[in-house]
């Protein structure tokens, strides 16, 4: 339980922003501005990090995903151009909805019925040094997996987006 | 006599009018201890005195960076002239000083057309997110001993998310103008800067190591307790940090988001009046906020050896970031624009690759430092000596290796390479004189 | 002691109820987008709400080891980036092919 007021009220402003940008990427029919509205989450969601005492991964989130994974889409985005034609939902959007529905009631009605352990902790003081530290110690082996994830993630991308036919070299010094 | 006559200057007292006192500007402490004593006599709760001293250290901030941003344009102009053997602006008050007036108030007189087909709300919210990464920047970096405004424990982690945001807001830009040249200079800056984004973080890596921490302010305290600069120990990491950072700047030497001689503006083309004024003072702030990353992290900030007890610390961190920011204007008034491609090649094969043989050096050495448990005063130099001799290794062997071959005539690029065009003729200027000016 | 003006309290049901809505919006988004590009982004939008429902427990239960629920984040953080440039760059190979990335009409292998 965190009981200061100036935290709450940045945690119910944060938490507004971020499922209201969340809607508005639903909503919104042009990539593009998708693109821009999931990046405003996302940052949206580093502020509720902070607000959970998670400096570090807030700051990685902006980071990643603000700085990387949005701009990573825009490109897609301008990359396919003739995609933005035929945006309208597809077929599935009246059971995604009850789905979606049906989801959110499931989940809020676990939360509530739970009881939970509550710890009364209090917020975590600077979690890089002790990240780092789980990183090296405990999870080393995961954190080589995911090293080794991303390696193969890059080298696929480069493999799927090579042209097929390689232009000719241009001769050098002719 | 001019001895005698400086002992009749009664020091010691006049260091006791300021000592303790709220205008002891030596430091900012005092003041603030004093807000902080008020603020709780008058009752006012904790966290409203919290968010108070926040807003009074921002609003310190915000009034720097506006006042940065007027005169570096005087700045600016004058020392690019001076590089480029021109005056610079000179008639307008003494050398000119008033010229960002008259520049300010003529932007801001200036109407501000939005073309129709324009989405309104990203168009007009591009130059705003355009400046807020450089300003933000400013909250870990610290000021002095006691003045820094979040000494944030992931503060070198954060001033790249702040910068990595900034692409997005030139994306907004480019595309919001519903104009080809804009949507070329945000394709060309996106391209770039996700390039350029791996050997700062990499080049970074290396001063983390040494310093141990992320906090800035945690980063010059190790140079204090040291003894030495991290740009003596990391000469490496500087170089890769500047010339990637000046990439991301969008300054002369990169500025192929603008390019004005190929694409008219780049993403700025269909701005006008203040909302063009407001990325034109974005460019600067950006150029101050990235100068006072490295004079923090590369030239230990308000730390100067023993130079700091004598003169205020914010004054030393502000002749850095004047230092560093002339090399800026250096590179923008005496380089020439690269093509998109070299820059690319620039940052994938030449940082990059340095980055990360510089990230496996230093941590061989920090290693070599703790686990030997010999002294700071013995391995400091010995590091000085092996990363300056690496950088300079390097440099030298990828310029020997990897560089271009110079081409004296060099030969246009050719999408059709089968089709036979006559290439020039291969003879110096002093043959040509020589042949009576006849090819 | 004097009653404070304003006491409010943030639990943890709260912040899970948040990364709930975040998920369930995510979840539509993910089914109902006809691009590829949004499918994608409603798979980040619920990678994203995990990561909230990751840190609110590592915020507030008890545990022996509290900081678990972050480096999970981080993991999921670093699995959603590769996830992405594979998926993108899967989108920008079949726009190439197909001239569509419209996820209704790439349906080669239905019949």
């Amino acid at each position: 339980m965190i009981a200061d007021n100036g935290i709450v009220i940045a945690f119910w402003l944060l938490a507004a922003t971020t499922i209201g940008c969340a809607l508005m990427v639903a909503a919104v029919r042009e990539l593009v501005q998708a693109v821009l509205f999931l990046a405003l989450t996302f940052v949206g969601a580093a502020g509720m990090y902070i607000v959970l005492s998670a400096d570090f991964v807030a700051v990685v989130q902006v980071l990643i995903y603000a700085g990387a994974v949005s701009v990573l889409m825009t490109f897609a985005v301008m990359l396919t151009p003739a995609a933005d034609r035929r945006n309208s939902e597809t077929v599935f959007q009246v059971p995604a909805l009850i789905l979606a529905g049906l989801v959110l009631a499931i989940v809020v009605f676990v939360t509530l019925d739970t009881d939970w352990a509550i710890s009364d902790r209090g917020a975590f003081s600077a979690t890089a040094a002790s990240l780092g530290e789980a990183f090296l110690k405990p999870y080393v082996v995961p954190f080589e997996v995911a090293s080794v994830l991303l390696m193969v993630a890059m080298i696929g991308a480069i493999v799927l987006t090579q042209e097929d036919e390689v232009p000719p070299r241009r001769q050098e010094g002719e | 006599m001019t001895l005698n006559a400086l002992r009749l200057i009664p020091m010691r007292s006049l260091l006791d009018l300021i000592t303790g006192y709220w205008w002891d500007l030596r430091d900012f402490s005092n003041l603030t201890r004093m807000i902080y004593k008020h603020l709780e006599d008058w009752g006012f709760p904790d966290w409203s005195i919290y968010v108070i001293s926040g807003l009074i250290g921002t609003l310190g901030i915000i009034a720097f960076i506006g006042g940065v941003a007027v005169i570096n344009i005087w700045v600016e102009r004058r020392v690019v002239g001076r590089m480029q053997s021109r005056l610079g602006p000179n008639r307008l008050g003494p050398f000119g000083l008033l010229q960002p007036v008259a520049d300010a108030i003529k932007l801001m007189q200036k109407e501000v057309l939005q073309p129709a087909s324009a989405p309104g709300l990203i168009y007009t919210l591009a130059p705003i997110a355009f400046t807020v990464p450089g300003i933000a920047v400013f909250a870990v970096v610290p000021w002095g001993r006691h003045a820094v405004l979040a000494s944030l424990d992931v503060g070198l982690l954060y001033i790249l998310g702040m910068s990595s945001l900034a692409v997005l807001s030139v994306f907004m830009a480019g595309y919001s103008s519903n104009n080809k040249y804009s949507l070329f200079g945000a394709m060309r800056v996106i391209a770039m800067l996700v390039s350029y984004e791996i050997p700062i973080v990499a080049g970074l890596l290396g001063v983390v190591l040494f310093a141990g921490t992320m906090d800035l302010q945690g980063i010059v305290l190790f140079q204090e307790e040291n003894w030495a600069f991290m740009v003596m120990l990391q000469p490496l990491a500087f170089l890769i940090y500047f010339f990637a950072i000046s990439a991301e700047l969008n300054r002369t030497p990169a500025d192929i988001a603008e390019a004005e001689s190929e694409i008219v503006g780049g993403y700025h083309t269909e701005y006008s009046g203040m909302k063009f004024g407001l990325f034109y003072a974005a460019e600067l702030i950006n150029a101050v906020s990235v100068s006072a990353i490295i004079a923090t992290l590369f030239l230990g900030g308000w730390w100067a050896y023993k130079l700091d007890e004598l003169v205020p610390g914010w004054m030393i961190f502000i002749g850095k970031v004047y230092g560093v920011y002339f090399l800026f204007v250096w590179t923008r008034g005496t380089l020439p624009r690269f093509r998109i491609d070299q820059l690319l090649a620039f940052a994938w094969k030449w940082l990059t690759p340095m980055a990360i043989i510089n990230v496996v050096v230093v941590a061989a050495e920090v290693l070599a430092w703790e686990e030997s448990g010999w002294s700071a005063g013995f391995w400091i130099p010995v590091f000085i000596a092996v990363n300056g001799a690496l950088t300079g290794a390097l440099i030298f062997g990828f310029v020997k290796f990897f560089a271009p071959k110079f081409q004296r005539f060099p030969t246009r690029p050719r999408f059709y390479p089968d089709i036979d065009v006559p290439s020039l003729p291969a003879v110096t200027g002093a043959e040509f004189m020589a042949k009576g000016g006849q090819a | 002691m004097t009653t404070p003006l304003l006491a409010l309290t943030l639990h943890l049901e709260d912040v899970l109820v948040v990364g709930a809505a975040l998920f369930a919006i995510g979840l539509y988004v993910a089914l109902s987008k006809r691009n590829a590009i949004g499918v994608l982004m409603g798979v980040e939008l619920m990678l994203n709400a995990v990561n909230v429902t990751l840190l609110a427990f590592s915020r507030f239960i008890e545990s022996e080891q509290p900081l678990d629920g972050q480096v999970f984040a981080v993991f999921v953080i670093t699995v959603a980036a590769a996830e992405a440039a594979v998926a993108l760059a899967l989108a920008v190979a079949i726009y190439k092919h197909r001239e569509t990335v419209n996820i209704d009409e790439i349906d080669l292998l239905r019949w």
